[in-house]
């Protein structure tokens, strides 16, 4: 689609990053107080246990709102594309952002409330979450 | 009466340099033009400034926006400080208020402080997108939880703020023109603004769509200049030229989680924490304010501020603002008066700190906006903020 950028993985995030290798999304949940942060960190920002772990989750959730970027910031980079902020089904106060895959067809682009699921995009070792509409399939 | 210690501080002069669009002058020289220009302001020679404080002067990635350092400016100006401070953290006023603590402590008695960009030559001819240079290496910091998905510019990252106010509240495109607009008319009577063409209702909506529900006519404009002032002891306010400023009270408080779209709640921001810390301080109230001075690197900032400092209620700014006429320069709470970051340049939240200044010392000539006597300032859009309230003394 186009060149990506790609994030410094850092020893606190790389399960982040590199969960997309089984088509699973992972975000850390505390062990202690069951809830859900992110980005991550080294321990739970709530209750400050360090007792803290990526979980599985669905990889569905709700678009809580969403951006159509007309304009290309980078040489190649198509535009319009939708960046948005996901609020994840088993976490829906937490803010996911991230950017619809593929272009947005000016007829039906994205809305906040629109149903979604993560599909990844490999690049260099790094599985970035994108978002589809919910049933697109593979 | 015990006094706050920012109302031990005033600012007794102030001074700006040309604005404008890739300017043939280095960043310092722009910078010792203002600081030349508020030193004679104060009436103080270079000899009585016993401090220097800037934001951020290093530690921004963006091309042109840091500015001149403390020490490269105090090396240039033959000054000799008690105290220096420069730092990127703690928002575009953070300057400003590590030197109004500074001489509240006592560890300086005039402090010069400025703000200078140069991102408009630093930009050149690839515009912004010239600001995201990062391709060929990962992305560090908090813009790896962007850039990657394709949120490169700050237009984008606010536009997820905006257009979640307008799904629960019903603001709209026209209100966000509406400010627009204002700035714009205001900026028609600053010689000094970049943008001084009048703009119409047709214009901002041909304009070219960058991140919905921003145009180009919703982002400021990237601009080479500075802005300085000296903040003095309140014991010599009445040492000068002329009146002294005053400064009532300050807000610089972050209590919620300081990252870009932390949520959950994304129609407010920080500005939330610095206008309630700011009104937990002063003795004032916002029915009190005469006008208003708000951040406007993207025309829903100041949405963003009215709501947060108490100007209308949650959710309400759009209508507050409706076709603009309560905040022009004759309504009920002029705001920007200067044209805003929108349309007289992205001086980073001084260039506003400025006009305030300017309208309480009667200089603004075609702009001014009767004559106040209390203007609150709010600086700052995401996970940064400052608020104050300046006085007529
Ligand atoms: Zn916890």
């Amino acid at each position: 689609m186009n060149a990506r950028l790609v994030p410094e993985v850092g020893s606190d995030d790389a399960p982040f990053w590199e969960s997309g290798a089984d088509g699973v999304l992972r975000l850390q949940q505390c062990a202690s107080c069951t809830r859900f942060q992110h980005p991550p960190a080294p321990r739970c920002h709530h209750c400050l246990s360090e007792d803290i772990a990526f979980t599985a989750v669905s990889g569905r959730g709700e678009l809580y709102s969403v951006s159509v970027n007309h304009q290309s910031w980078l040489p190649g980079l198509e535009v319009p594309y939708a960046v948005v902020v996901v609020a994840p089904d088993e976490a829906p106060d937490l803010r996911l952002v991230s950017r619809m895959a593929g272009l947005v067809d000016p007829g039906a682009p994205p809305r906040i409330g629109d149903r979604v699921e993560v599909r990844f995009d490999e690049v260099d070792g790094v599985w970035l979450p994108l978002f589809v509409p919910a049933g697109a399939g593979a | 009466m015990s006094r706050r210690p920012e109302q031990s501080a005033v600012i007794r002069g102030i001074g700006a340099s040309e604005v404008g669009r890739r300017l043939p002058r280095s960043e310092l020289a722009l910078t010792l033009d203002a600081c030349l220009e508020a030193l004679a302001d104060a009436g103080l020679d270079r000899s009585e400034i016993d401090g220097i404080a800037t934001f951020p002067g290093g530690g921004f990635d963006s091309p042109g926006l840091a500015g001149p350092g403390a020490q490269e400016v105090q090396a240039a100006l033959g000054l000799a400080v008690n105290w220096s401070y420069g730092g990127p953290e703690g928002g575009q006023l953070g300057g400003f208020f590590s030197a109004v603590l500074a001489v509240a402590s006592g560890l300086a008695r005039h402090v010069l402080v400025y703000r200078t960009v140069g991102e408009a030559s630093a930009q050149g001819d690839a515009g912004r997108s010239r600001a995201m240079s990062f391709q060929g290496t990962t992305i560090p910091g908090f813009r790896k939880w962007l850039a990657p998905f394709d949120a490169h510019s700050p237009a984008t990252w606010i536009a997820l703020h905006a257009a979640r106010h307008m799904h629960e509240f019903g603001t709209t495109r026209d209100h966000l023109a509406a400010i627009a607009l204002n700035n714009r008319a205001n900026a028609a009577r600053n010689p000094a603004a970049v943008y001084r063409t009048p703009l119409t209702l047709e214009d901002y909506y041909e304009a070219r769509m960058i991140s919905e529900p921003f145009g180009m006519l919703d982002c400021d404009v990237p601009c080479d200049g500075s802005v300085a002032f000296v903040v003095s002891h309140v014991d010599t306010a009445d040492d000068g030229p002329h009146p002294s400023i005053g400064i009532e009270g300050i807000g610089w408080a972050l209590r919620q989680r300081p990252l870009w779209h932390a949520g959950p709640d994304l129609t407010g921001m920080a500005a939330s924490d610095a206008a309630a810390h700011l009104w937990e301080r002063s003795d004032l109230r916002p029915a009190d304010v005469d006008q208003v001075q708000l951040y406007d690197g993207f025309t829903f900032l100041p949405l963003v501020w009215l709501e947060a400092l108490g100007f209308c209620g949650k959710g309400e700014a759009g209508a507050f603002v409706g076709d603009g006429s309560r905040i022009a320069l004759d309504g009920e709470l002029p705001l920007d008066t200067g044209g805003g970051q929108l349309s007289a340049g992205r001086l980073h939240g001084c260039g506003l700190l400025h006009e305030a200044c300017v309208q309480l010392l009667d200089r603004g000539g075609e702009r001014q906006a009767g004559r106040p006597a209390v203007v609150a300032v709010g600086v700052g859009g995401g996970p940064t903020a400052g608020a104050l309230t300046l006085v007529r003394r």
